[in-house]
């Protein structure tokens, strides 16, 4: 069997909604929630790595990579984030992320 | 092969290059002086923005594409730009008291600004997926750590928090979505893609879309993707609320404008329905979720959500009197925002701060000049005739009547008459209940700002002309 770009796409796909599903389905802690974010990234990536391949074109790499960079500093931020609400409010549940409710 | 490299144009990036070296500068004066740098970053910042405000006037007006192709600068870039930049000037009039009363001043602050307002330029001006995706986090990353910014604060980290999940999300998608439509269009610049995505579009290319329709819903906070939207306007602390409810907003719509006009003009038809039914339902939560509210900054949140579908009723025309509706009414959204959150800051008492309803009561007996102004931006944003309010609808209403949009057109009017309920109940509070005590003299700042959008909302009905052909040169830059 010839591994193709749909299958690729596939496995993106699933990564992609698992990254979604971790985020809104998700009730223990908050660090699950980067991690899920982190999937969704990733699984762009490969989305962009495969189209690259397909289509003989390198801007598809280039892109893969910033996105590699930016989430870096995304995961940087939001572990700041979070420490500092771990140090105000002692707890990082998810259902503690509750003191607004509309 | 021997690939030859050309240095680009450098002076349409002009006011992109200010911000970002004076930024970098901010930094180091801010890491060499430390907790002494003081509230003279402030006025750097301010005089940062001033400048890269002259140097976008200054701009061309015609199209002009550099840094290969990924950036442009037209009279619509313009345009917004300057409106970003004077909501970002007004973020920082209006925290340099907050920031010192509250004792949560940090010299990160004005920087942090400097830096979102870069990342908002830079989306303004992208002309491909890269540059759109690389300057929407600068923005956003910035956001967050400014939503967080009063730290011991647990409202205010866990509106940081908030924000930095759901705006990631937000990234995920719209990234997703790009990469599709890199992939079934083989481009990631706009008029590239503008010129394969037409007459029959594969469903790869229309998923891709759709995805990116999504990401973009959410930064600008139009339902269904609005929920984090009152939570954080409710925790940050008021002068970065009235800076998410004014910068990323003119950011956003000139994103949303710039996506779908010069990316996908030729599949209008796929994507109007999308953008009218975002429209629909940001107007209708809008009006009807807003009426239960008791908290200001949460109200102004969900009026926010509220008038981004009135915008995006001009942007579902897709015509140019549309798009110019969607200028001229971001431009008064502005003055109208920036306005009510001065009232909001306004009401302070020694150390405590008020935010509800309730303490606006009889505001016109203690502080007769404050409840007019706040008054006049609520019969504005109500939509009352003389007031700027009315022609911003009636520019987005007009044009979607002409591009055959009749059911979106009198459903934003009926959504309006809604709004008008939780509107003029706060001028009803101010008018006919009775007074409390006294607040605190307005600081210098805020009076500023105050006064500069009360006379911009009163005045604008008399002399609508320089703004709205601006606009109109805007909008027609695009097409």
């Amino acid at each position: 069997m010839v591994i193709g770009l749909g299958h690729y796409l596939t496995v993106a796909a699933v990564l992609f909604t698992l990254g979604v599903f971790g985020i809104f389905i998700n009730r223990k802690n908050v660090i699950v929630i980067l991690m899920s974010i982190e999937l969704i990234l990733l699984s762009v990536n490969i989305n962009m790595v495969a189209f690259s391949t397909h289509l003989g074109d390198i801007v598809g790499q280039v892109f893969a990579l910033l996105i590699l960079t930016v989430a870096a500093a995304e995961a940087a931020i939001g572990l700041a984030i979070l420490v500092v609400f771990f140090r105000n409010r002692g707890s990082i549940a998810v259902e503690d992320v509750n003191m607004m409710r509309g | 092969m021997n690939p030859v490299l050309t240095i680009p144009d450098f002076a349409p990036v002009l006011p992109e290059i200010i911000l970002a070296a004076g930024a970098l500068v901010l930094v180091l004066f801010g890491a060499i002086r430390g907790e002494r740098s003081g509230e003279g970053m402030n006025f750097i910042a301010l005089a940062l923005l001033a400048v890269a405000f002259v140097a976008v006037l200054m701009l061309p007006s015609e199209r002009v594409e550099t840094m290969g192709g990924s950036f442009v600068v037209d009279s619509f870039a313009k345009f917004m730009k300057s409106l970003t930049l004077l909501a970002s000037a007004g973020g920082v009039i209006l925290s340099m008291d907050y920031m010192r009363r509250e004792g949560i001043y940090r010299f990160e602050y004005p920087i942090l600004i400097v830096l979102s307002t870069l990342g908002m330029m830079m989306v303004i001006s992208a002309n491909d997926l890269i540059a759109l995706y690389l300057g929407l986090e600068l923005l956003s990353l910035s956001s967050y750590v400014i939503a967080a910014f009063d730290r011991d604060n647990v409202r205010s980290t866990e509106a940081g928090l908030k924000y930095f999940v759901l705006g990631s999300l937000s990234s995920g998608m719209l990234l997703y979505g790009a990469s599709l439509v890199y992939g079934f269009t083989g481009n990631v610049s706009f008029p590239a893609i503008a010129g394969i995505l037409q007459g029959q579009v594969g469903l790869g290319a229309i998923v891709g879309v759709v995805f990116v329709a999504a990401g973009i819903a959410f930064k600008i906070s139009a339902v269904p993707f609005h929920m984090w939207t009152p939570d954080v306007y409710e925790g940050s602390p008021t002068p970065v609320t009235a800076f998410f409810a004014a910068a990323p907003k003119m950011a956003g719509m000139a994103m949303a404008t710039r996506v779908f006009i010069d990316a996908f003009p030729n599949i209008l038809g796929q994507w109007q329905q999308i953008i009218v039914f975002i429209s629909i339902a940001s107007m209708a939560l809008g009006s009807f979720a807003a009426i239960g509210q008791r908290n200001l900054k949460r109200l102004m949140a969900y009026s926010s959500i509220g008038n981004v579908g009135y915008a995006l009723i001009g942007l579902a025309a897709g015509t140019v009197e549309g798009i110019q509706g969607v200028v001229v009414y971001m431009a008064i959204y502005l003055a109208m925002t920036l306005g009510s959150f001065a009232v909001i800051l306004g009401l302070r008492r020694g150390k405590v701060m008020f935010e509800n309803i309730e303490d606006l009561s009889g505001l016109a007996r203690t502080h007769p000049v404050l409840a007019f102004c706040l008054g006049m931006m609520m019969f504005s944003l109500a939509g009352i005739p003389p007031l700027a309010g009315f022609f911003a609808k009636f520019a987005v209403f007009n044009a979607a009547i002409n591009a055959n949009l009749v059911a979106l057109a009198i459903i934003g009017v009926v959504t309006s008459v809604v709004g008008a309920y939780y509107y003029l109940r706060i001028v009803k509070v101010m008018y006919f209940d009775e007074p409390g005590a006294a607040y605190d003299a307005m600081p210098v700042g805020v009076k500023f700002v105050l006064a500069l959008s009360s006379i911009f909302v009163v005045l604008f009905g008399i002399v609508p002309a320089p703004l709205v052909a601006a606009a109109g040169a805007a909008a027609r830059s695009l097409f």
